[in-house]
């Protein structure tokens, strides 16, 4: 996203005005979004929408007023969007000033910074943008809900598949960005976790134009690695990965964040009323829905749902419902989707999918829990270093 | 001999087969199950995504609903011809209708509307806006009330059919599929599949009055998915389709309780009895077959193969 003034904020209130009344229990929610810096890509094939995210909220949103229609309530959704360099600290005060609800689209560091300011006090904040391990673990915080899937939770998924087909000997090729190497190191984390084995572990390093040259270099750049089934790439911001596929010396299949990709979600997901959800939000978006649109998505149906159940637009009542065994969430995904109470992320299956179909849906079945199935993805219970929801 | 025969089997009265209708949904097609013998006897053409499916009252046109071809079909039964399509709205995934044959209550699933259509006339007599991914519809006896479920919205809307308007919303639990009214319109049950739950609400007060829970040993309780369901003529006891359990559950429907589960095919859907009610019809969409129950022994007794992802299942008076 481009705009001209820096530290300008876009603000657009998306309130359903049409049916809501005096009477009515108002339920203003905030999405806050810090803009990052893209580095520039090998292929200019897969733009990033500038809605991304945004779009997905405004769905929420609009399932919301629907029910909220019914009972009376009326969703609000007010979107500040911070540019590159911009200060979302001043921005999140302005939504907390707005909002007890903030749904927060940012990297970690603003994440931590959003929510230990005063004002944040008592509010209850989504994040639907960092995938940060750290963010469940230690660095948790009891006013932050986590929709966005951890990385160690899609990695356990991708492992799972992988140790279930039994292609167990795996290579590695790591990028160089910092979010390739949380990447890889979630990657590697799941291998240990699942018993696969870690054959051979490379910085990618190669910096010419793979557009031209990958059925010349990739051959050559992969001859050399230890005998593996398959070749994890980590390539997070999507640069080099794609050129990677078909081109390897052996011929492997590949994982990671190309080939065979483990995600919150994917326009090819169709099973278990998938296919409704995707045609809303394509009739919404005029697009495709994304993993970031379906974090986001679900951050605003879980606060919907909450306030559905309790009558309360409260975030002290919303938080004790969303983290009790009564909440369930129907996210399209075959389980019924709820919050940890031990680290408040939103337990739910991760796809596996390649570009034209699912190949499955993780939890796979010979992986089970003693409570739930889905805490065989992430860090579960025991494992978390999270106190901040111990009561 | 044949002689003799012959003019002797031509003056007998007709017998009709009895023919349970199953829509393959992602066929095109509609697999015609004989009751006795327990084949399929034909397959027959559709628009595109077949789900809904129910007979005119007197057998004489049977209503398809196609999905994607957003239209309701009416396709002679006898020769399988598509006689026309009745205007539906987008996406209509289910329906009922009316016990005055007249009018059909349709849930249109991609708008969020329940639309109702004169089937002599042709049109729609009106459309009114419910919870998002309306699916499940049900006509009370009496045909004062029409009910739909929506399935992101979590409610039952009930419908006063004579003004079109909705007079109540009850919540239920998540993902609400199908709705019965029983015990003459007194009661009305609601399965949640996503909730895992079936609601029995009552008429009179639209409140809740029973909620049926299920356990079946070794299946995750996420796995147990409540969706299509009947009651015997009697109404004494509901089959429950629990989706991807691959069970039926057999509920007493006087005291609520789950007396039994029956190993059907995967992923079961929905159900329909033959004429006496002994043998009862499942759908089984992923494993693409139709289990037949034993209904006094509450035991399966055979699998048909059908078409693909099977839906609907009518059976044809």
């Amino acid at each position: 996203m481009l705009y001209a003034t820096a530290g300008a904020i876009l603000l657009a209130v998306l309130a359903c005005a049409t049916h809501a009344r005096a009477e009515d229990l108002p339920v203003p929610i905030v999405y806050l979004r810090q803009q990052v810096e893209r580095p520039p890509v090998l292929s200019d094939l897969d733009p990033v929408p500038e809605d991304e995210g945004i779009a997905g909220a405004t769905l929420g949103r609009d399932d919301n007023a629907t029910t909220g229609r019914f009972l009376g309530q009326d969703y609000q959704l007010t979107v500040l969007d911070v540019p590159v360099g911009g200060n979302v600290l001043e921005s999140a005060r302005e939504a907390l000033a707005l909002s007890r609800l903030v749904v927060l689209d940012a990297p970690a560091l603003d994440l931590l910074a959003v929510a230990d300011l005063p004002e944040a006090e008592g509010a209850l904040i989504f994040n639907v943008g960092a995938p940060d391990d750290a963010l469940r673990d230690g660095d948790c915080r009891a006013n932050v809900l986590h929709t966005v899937p951890s990385l160690g939770m899609r990695a356990d998924a991708l492992a799972q598949f992988l140790q279930l087909r039994r292609w167990t000997d795996v290579a590695l090729l790591a990028g160089p960005y910092p979010a390739d190497q949380a990447w890889a190191e979630a990657l590697r984390r799941s291998a240990e976790r699942f018993g696969l084995s870690l054959e051979d572990d490379r910085p990618w390093e190669f910096q010419g134009d793979l557009g031209r040259t990958a059925q010349a270099e990739i051959p050559l750049l992969t001859q050399d690695l230890a005998d593996h089934d398959v070749l994890l790439v980590a390539d997070e911001i999507g640069d080099f990965g794609r050129y990677v596929l078909f081109n390897t010396w052996e011929p492997r299949p590949v994982g990671g964040s190309e080939g065979i990709t483990p995600v919150a979600w994917s326009p090819v997901l169709e099973n278990w009323g998938a296919s409704q959800l995707q045609s809303r939000f394509a009739d919404l978006a005029g697009r495709p829905m994304r993993p970031a649109d379906y974090a986001a998505w679900a951050a605003v149906r879980s606060i919907g749902e909450g306030v559905t159940r309790t009558g309360s637009a409260d975030p002290a009542d919303l938080r004790a419902y969303l983290l009790s065994p009564d909440f369930e969430l129907d996210g399209f995904k075959g389980r019924p989707l709820s919050f940890r109470d031990w680290d408040g992320q939103l337990r739910q299956p991760i796809a596996v999918v390649q570009p034209r179909a699912m190949i499955g849906m993780a939890p796979f079945e010979p992986f089970l829990h003693q409570v739930n199935e889905l805490d065989t993805l992430g860090r579960d219970r025991p494992e978390s270093g999270c106190s901040a929801f111990e009561r | 001999m044949r002689v003799l025969i012959l003019p002797l089997l031509l003056l007998a009265p007709p017998v009709m087969a009895e023919e349970i209708w199953v829509t393959n949904e992602l066929d095109d097609t509609i697999s015609v199950i004989d009751a006795q013998s327990l084949e399929v006897v034909r397959t027959i053409e559709t628009g595109e995504r077949p789900r809904g499916i129910t007979f005119a009252h007197d057998g004489s046109v049977v209503y398809i609903c196609a999905s994607d071809s957003d239209a309701v079909q009416v396709m002679d039964p006898e020769t399988g011809e598509i006689l026309h399509d009745l205007p539906s709205g987008e996406d209509p995934e289910q329906f009922a209708l009316a016990p005055d044959g007249q009018h059909l209550w349709i849930a249109n699933e991609d708008d969020a509307i329940t639309t109702v259509v004169d089937v002599r006339t042709r049109r729609v007599v009106a459309q009114i806006d419910v919870g998002i991914e309306p699916e499940g519809m049900a006509v009370s006896p009496d045909g004062a009330i029409a009910i739909t479920t929506s399935e992101t919205t979590n409610m039952a809307h009930w419908i006063d059919t004579a003004t079109h308007e909705a007079f109540a919303n009850t919540l239920v639990d998540t993902r609400p599929r199908h709705a019965e009214f029983t015990k003459g319109g007194k009661e009305l049950w609601v399965s949640s599949e996503i909730g895992g739950t079936v609601t029995v609400l009552d008429v009179a007060t639209q409140a809740e009055k029973a909620k049926l829970h299920f356990d079946i040993t070794g299946v995750h309780p996420d796995q147990i998915q409540p969706v299509g369901f009947a009651f015997t003529p009697d109404e004494s006891v509901a089959f429950v389709a629990l989706g991807p359990s691959n069970h039926v559950a057999v509920v007493n429907a006087q005291t609520y309780e789950v007396e039994d589960y029956i190993l059907v095919g995967r992923r079961v859907w929905h159900m329909t009895f033959n004429a006496d009610g002994t043998k009862l019809f499942t759908t089984n969409g992923v494993s693409g077959d139709v289990t037949v129950i034993d209904v006094a022994s509450r035991e399966a007794r055979r699998s048909i193969k059908v078409g693909r992802f099977p839906w609907g299942a009518a059976l044809r008076p």
